[in-house]
């Protein structure tokens, strides 16, 4: 079966969730799922195809998120726009990030998309127009589709869903161009790539851009869902860690890698929150952290790596026993 | 402004720089040798104002005079999760590197917070209390004792990799691991007495600042970004550049502080730390 094949029936099959239970915990649990599931399947883009590993993507989430809080606020700009706009300010900015950062390698590479984001967040902490530090509120006063705001939770469900699907369409259309091609020749080598004459800075950027848009994107539905936006929930490090975390965790530079990662972590993230959270002792955090470390030490490709290696190895073993029984 | 005020800032600024290089040293060095960005390096040094704490609030036992017993411990704690941890990752994808370290990080702030709560506490009545004038400078005795401290503890790690032959087997295998190996230097036994000597650095930071800074679950936090941007710029593996590297951070912080506001100070240092990985990656003193 074809990945476009795969990702159209799950995303129908997904679709058809708020019509079987309409629990808003769980759909709740749900949509936190698909967003922390699109923007990993953004940050795949650069981190996983492209090799460049950002440790300072909330700094294009809180872009998104800012952007269409802020034309809606003050020029009553309806979201649908601002979340357009708010990508296109997110991919534009990101040429600066790029020029910034894009010289650097590997750790240095990292290290600079984190001073980055910090510089974002304290710009936006101390701007008075964008509400600093206590944050900007959307109105409740219009509802609908129309406006983005929903009383209840399977439209931002849908939603969601929908962003998921476009961001997921995206990247298949990128693994499936020269683009795609082009990415993991500069990911495995760099050298052999440049010698055959891609251009190495372009195309590291086009992932960049792509990736920043629809983190932004992402961002900009946060902010529709919260109706509250604040530096510290749509700018902080830990958004642009779990973003990576989710690809990492799933397997990164794979289509449907960053979709387990965010199933398998927002699960364990909700539910040791709920079993541990309330102690006010930090539990959950360790758990969390435990795992990290583990998933990291034992686990470098990811769960769909290791499923792969693991089918791998069942196969090459059938294989050898199929030419013992035929000897 | 007056000259009286810039000195003031120039002298407070240096006090801490050298906080941050004492931080920097040990994070530097685990680069050096095995090529690894410690994310959990600030926890060291939040281990370090515990141990601090604790030994003064229990026991009533200053922490200048408990400072060997806190450097002994992370040292050890510092090889020991190198052989329980890092081990194991020495030749793993980046990205691993980078998480290990980062769950590190995590996990021992959630793990302070969980056995101390996450309480802001601080050592009252030690030792060195109150402020010397010198030079017309203002000085609090704190930061004063705190800063010569660093200086003497960083005295001490570089006399140990220039004069001694173990150190000058940990700067050969920062040099080149395999040649090292050649010779017969055990890269195993390096990495961890690297990873012990960093915590014991960042430790020993902690108790040094641990009589005039708020001690918390997540302090680290303030110090980590600071010694990138450190070890950055003296260039990395380098205990020398780091040592000034830290000085002038310290001071370009405080002076950026006086001059746009200190909610500023950390974007002054950050544009630098940009600006020197664009136009100079090895580092203001490192060689081309």
């Amino acid at each position: 079966m074809s990945a476009l094949k795969i990702t159209v029936g799950l995303a129908l099959a997904a679709a058809l969730l708020p019509f079987a239970t309409n629990n808003p915990t769980h759909l709740n649990l749900a949509i936190l799922v698909l967003m922390a599931a699109q923007l990993g399947v953004a940050w795949n883009l650069l981190g996983g195809y492209a090799g460049q590993v950002s440790l300072g993507h909330a700094a294009f989430y809180g872009l998104g998120a800012y952007a269409s809080t802020m034309l809606l606020l003050n020029f009553g700009i309806n979201p649908w726009l601002g979340m357009l706009l708010g990508g296109l300010t997110a991919a534009g900015l990101s040429f600066l990030f790029g020029w910034s950062c894009f010289r650097l390698k590997g750790h240095y590479f990292a290290m600079a998309t984190i001073a980055v984001a910090e510089l974002v967040q304290i710009v936006f902490t101390n701007w008075d127009y964008a509400g600093s530090a206590v944050g900007l509120t959307i109105p409740m006063s219009g509802q609908g589709w129309g406006a983005m705001v929903f009383a209840e939770k399977a439209p931002y469900y849908w939603l969601a869903l929908g962003l998921l699907v476009l961001t997921l369409a995206a990247t298949l259309a990128v693994e499936r161009s020269h683009v795609g091609y082009y990415l993991r020749a500069i990911k495995d080598e760099p050298d052999a790539a440049r010698s055959i004459g891609i251009d190495i800075a372009r195309y590291k950027q086009i992932a960049l851009s792509l990736s920043a848009f629809f983190t932004a994107l992402g961002g900009s539905l946060y902010a529709q869902k919260e109706l509250y936006i604040d530096p510290a929930s749509v700018l902080g490090t830990g958004l642009s860690i779990k973003m990576a975390l989710v690809s990492i965790l799933g397997g990164v530079g794979t289509l449907f890698g960053p979709v387990v990662g965010a199933v398998v972590l927002t699960v364990i993230e909700e539910a040791t929150r709920v079993a541990f959270g309330g102690t006010g002792r930090g539990t959950d955090t360790i758990i969390y952290a435990g795992l990290i470390v583990v998933i990291a030490v034992f686990y470098p490709n990811g769960l769909l790596g290791w499923l792969r290696q693991r089918r791998a190895h069942g196969r090459a073993q059938r294989a050898s026993l199929a030419q013992e029984a035929a000897r | 402004m007056n000259a009286e005020i810039l000195l003031q800032t120039l002298a407070s600024g240096v006090l801490i720089g050298l906080i941050y290089a004492l931080v920097a040293i040990g994070l530097t060095m685990i680069f050096g040798v095995m090529d690894i960005v410690n994310f959990a390096h600030g926890e060291f040094l939040m281990l370090g104002m515990y141990s601090a704490f604790w030994l003064f609030a229990l026991y009533a036992l200053d922490p200048l005079l408990t400072l060997p017993l806190t450097v002994l411990m992370l040292f050890a704690f510092g090889m020991l999760l190198y052989k329980l941890v890092i081990k194991r990752i020495t030749n793993a994808p980046m990205l691993s590197q980078i998480f290990t370290t980062f769950g590190l990080m995590i996990l021992m702030r959630g793990v302070a917070q969980f056995l101390w709560k996450p309480d802001f506490r601080s050592i009252e009545n030690s030792w060195v209390a109150g402020s010397v004038k010198l030079a017309g400078v203002q000085l609090g005795q704190p930061q004063l004792v705190a800063g010569l401290g660093a200086v003497v503890i960083t005295a001490v790690v570089h006399a140990f990799l220039t004069r001694t032959r173990l150190g000058a087997a940990l700067e050969a295998t920062a040099a080149d691991k395999e040649a090292a190996q050649l010779m017969g230097i055990d890269s195993h036994r390096m990495f961890s007495l690297a990873w012990g000597i960093g915590a014991a650095c960042a430790g020993a930071a902690g108790v040094l600042l641990a009589t005039f800074f708020p001690i918390f679950p997540e302090v680290g936090a303030n110090f980590i970004l600071i010694a990138f941007v450190v070890v950055n710029l003296g260039g990395f593996g380098s205990v020398t550049g780091a040592f000034w590297a830290g000085i002038l951070v310290g001071v370009i912080e405080v002076m950026g502080g006086l001059l746009l506001g200190p909610q500023y100070k950390t974007a002054v240092v950050l544009v630098l730390f940009l600006a020197v990985l664009m136009f100079r990656p090895q580092g203001l003193m490192g060689k081309a």
